[in-house]
């Protein structure tokens, strides 16, 4: 048993999986010898060979788009973009193509492929390093967008995406890497995708988060709590296929939603969320949905980020109102 | 620039490949059996079918009975040259003017116009298993030949990916990204351009500075030919040779192939809004199918009656297939969740009964 990052977890899983399929091949910028700039890949050129842990030329539309082809000939490709701001060029290779192989040839050829990347802001990187690119991905029906929360779902949601034979968008929430060490056993076991977890339970008030915003949700259910509000936390995890029922089940409970997540509040997923909870708990409520989320602007440099990203007392602070809604 | 002192670092050629005159006489003997009569005989008996068939496509979406079809009318000879050499367990990668190499590939005339008819079945080829759909996406398609081919480099199979993609994807940063890791990879692939000199309305001339297409390849390091690609013969030729290469581990080849495109874009495109009517007629004179005939006939290996029995058994397998796909049953509307993934999410099964549903609306 070892206490490890999620950054280790990333890599424990790549390794995991790398050792019981053959077919799993890692690529990307600097994912061989250097590691990976986060050093996720840390070590696998060493034990699985240059062939099996490529680094790519610097191309990021062309490394979605081997992947596919990869994928299409048997392959489980496992392709790591460098940053969340580098995926822009990806998208027309994902929603094109890894997204729709499977429907274009009615199952003929398919696409089993993950496309890794760091992702959010919180470490004062440079620019275009701090997006959250979740809800251009989570708009593609045929792909899995799926976000790890800590070490332990770091691992066992990678390892099911790589198993899933179905192209999957693995965001990792970047501020996470190495913030918190727990121990991960490395036995292999999968956590099932396409559902969310509940990482507290509670009465009041309902708080919905992925990512990074898991970590701020769980700090504002503490200070709630020492303020008599018992907050129950759910880490969405797979963001789609969106399997709504837990987020349902609790907001029928509780009549209060709070929805969090770094990236801008016009479209933002946490709009999919609210109106899943307007259809299916609407007369639940105590309260109406709210949504703290990073502002409708520019994702802005360093200086500026700590104003931007929802920390755990603007969370407290929506769930305060909502308890308070009259 | 030599006044200063500088010298060349690189310098580059590129070969032109023509064995076939306009006129259908051979100019220069191809190498091998290349030119073997009854090989000749097979590719003019599967571009006369192409053409004959792409004109039916044509009707049939006049007439109401098929969706926007983009013929290959002139380009005959590049797509049957060109899959003619591959073997069947290569993996062609096709643009969506392909239908020449993709019948001769195994995919029957019934897939493609079920394709084109709107019906995703079209593309569950029954042969060529391996092979990728048509790609609507211009140059898309490099990258996949990149990832098939390093598959096939991985798992050290004798096998090639042929991505095929027109002059105008050449403009476009995935053909020169797919090309770039080719290249530096080494893989078992060739890239195809088909130039037919138009990319809907936009001429070559337009397109690029380059004095060729085939020169984009240098940068990339990897070896380029031009051939003339109404010349079925220099297109195997050079076919022949880029596939060789990729097969014995040499890496990627670019082949060029220069043809015209007589037709419209596409059966929703006007061409004489935006090119000459003479310019038209005037490669109609260079155009491969007549081409090819005259050197049969003038070699003797073909008669006015094998043209005239040939086009009839043509019209009979293309009204075959005519029947077969207007008889084929229309899709279930539950297909479009069905095939999304391996297994339905449950979170979309509400979404899968709202399409079955008694008296579910639809346009």
């Amino acid at each position: 048993m070892l206490e490890i990052a999620l950054v280790e977890a990333v890599n424990l899983a790549l390794a995991r999986a790398m050792t019981e399929d053959e077919r799993v091949v890692v690529l990307g910028e600097d994912v061989g010898r250097d590691g990976g700039v986060f050093r996720a890949t840390l070590g696998l050129v060493d034990r699985f060979g240059p062939q099996r842990v490529r680094d790519t030329p610097l191309a990021e539309a062309a490394i979605a788009g081997l992947s596919v082809g990869l994928a299409a000939e048997g392959f489980r490709p496992v392709a790591e973009i460098q940053f969340d701001g580098f995926m822009f060029p990806t998208i027309d290779q994902m929603v094109n193509h890894a997204a729709r192989l499977r429907t274009r040839t009615r199952g003929r050829l398919t696409c089993p492929m993950v496309l890794r990347a760091p992702y959010g802001g919180g470490i004062h990187a440079p620019e275009h390093h701090s997006d959250s690119v979740e809800t251009f991905f989570a708009h593609i029906p045929g792909l899995r967008v799926v976000i790890p929360s800590s070490p332990r779902r770091a691992y066992g949601l990678l390892l099911a995406a790589i198993r899933d034979p179905d192209p999957v968008v693995f965001l990792e929430p970047k501020r996470l890497y190495r913030l918190s060490r727990e121990t991960v056993e490395d036995d292999g076991a999968a956590l099932e995708l396409d559902t969310c977890f509940m990482l507290r339970d509670g009465g009041d008030v309902t708080l919905v988060a992925w990512g990074a915003m898991i970590v701020e949700a769980l700090a504002a259910a503490d200070l709630l709590a020492s303020e008599g509000i018992e907050a129950a936390v759910l880490d969405v995890a797979t963001l789609t296929p969106l399997d709504a029922t837990p987020i349902l089940r609790s907001v029928t409970t509780t009549g209060r939603c709070v929805i969090a997540h770094e990236a801008p509040l016009t479209g933002g997923f946490g709009g999919e969320i609210a109106a899943r909870v307007a259809e299916g708990a609407l007369l639940s409520l105590l309260a109406p949905v709210r949504r703290v989320t990073g502002y409708d602007c520019v994702m802005p440099l360093p200086r500026l980020e700590g104003h931007y990203l929802p920390g755990a007392e603007r969370i407290a602070a929506a769930a305060r109102e909502v308890m308070s809604y009259r | 620039m030599h006044d200063s002192g500088a010298s060349a670092i690189a310098t580059f050629s590129i070969p032109f490949v023509r064995h076939l005159s306009v006129e259908g006489e051979l100019v220069s003997a191809p190498p091998g059996e290349a030119a073997a009569s009854e090989t000749l005989v097979a590719l003019y008996r599967a571009m006369v079918l192409t053409r004959a068939f792409d004109e039916k496509a044509v009707a049939l979406q006049r007439t109401g009975q098929l969706g926007t079809y983009a013929s290959s009318l002139g380009q005959e000879a590049v797509g049957v040259g060109l899959a003619s050499i591959m073997r069947p367990e290569d993996v062609l990668l096709p643009s969506f003017r392909e239908q020449g190499a993709m019948l001769w590939r195994g995919v029957s005339m019934t897939e493609l116009l079920r394709y084109w008819g709107g019906d995703e079945r079209g593309s569950d080829f029954a042969a060529a298993r391996r092979d990728f759909p048509v790609c609507i996406p211009v140059a898309s398609q490099f990258p996949h030949a990149v990832g098939v081919a390093l598959a096939m480099k991985m798992r050290q199979e004798a096998r090639v990916a042929v991505a095929v993609g027109g002059d105008g994807a050449t403009s476009k940063g995935d053909f020169y990204e797919a090309l770039n890791i080719a290249g530096v990879w080494k893989l078992p692939a060739v890239f195809v351009v088909n130039n037919n000199q138009w990319a809907i309305s936009v001429p070559r001339s337009a397109q690029t500075a380059a004095a060729t297409l085939a020169q984009k390849a240098v940068a990339a390091g990897v070896p380029g030919v031009q051939v003339d690609g109404n010349d079925v013969i220099a297109v195997r030729v050079a076919m022949a040779e880029a596939l060789e290469r990729a097969r014995s581990g040499e890496g990627p080849s670019l082949v060029e192939a220069l043809t015209y495109r007589l037709a419209d874009h596409t059966t929703a495109d006007d061409a004489r809004r935006y090119r000459d009517d003479g310019e038209v007629s005037a490669h109609w004179k260079s155009e491969p199918v007549a081409r090819l005939r005259s050197y049969l006939v003038r070699e003797g290996v073909w008669t006015k009656t094998d043209e005239t029995e040939h086009l009839a058994r043509c019209r009979a397998e293309i009204e075959t297939a005519v029947a077969a796909y207007l008889a084929t049953p229309a899709p279930l509307p539950t297909d479009m969740m069905d095939w999304l993934f391996a297994e339905l999410p449950p979170a979309l099964a509400a979404q899968r009964r709202a399409l079955t549903a008694a008296g579910a609306p639809h346009a």
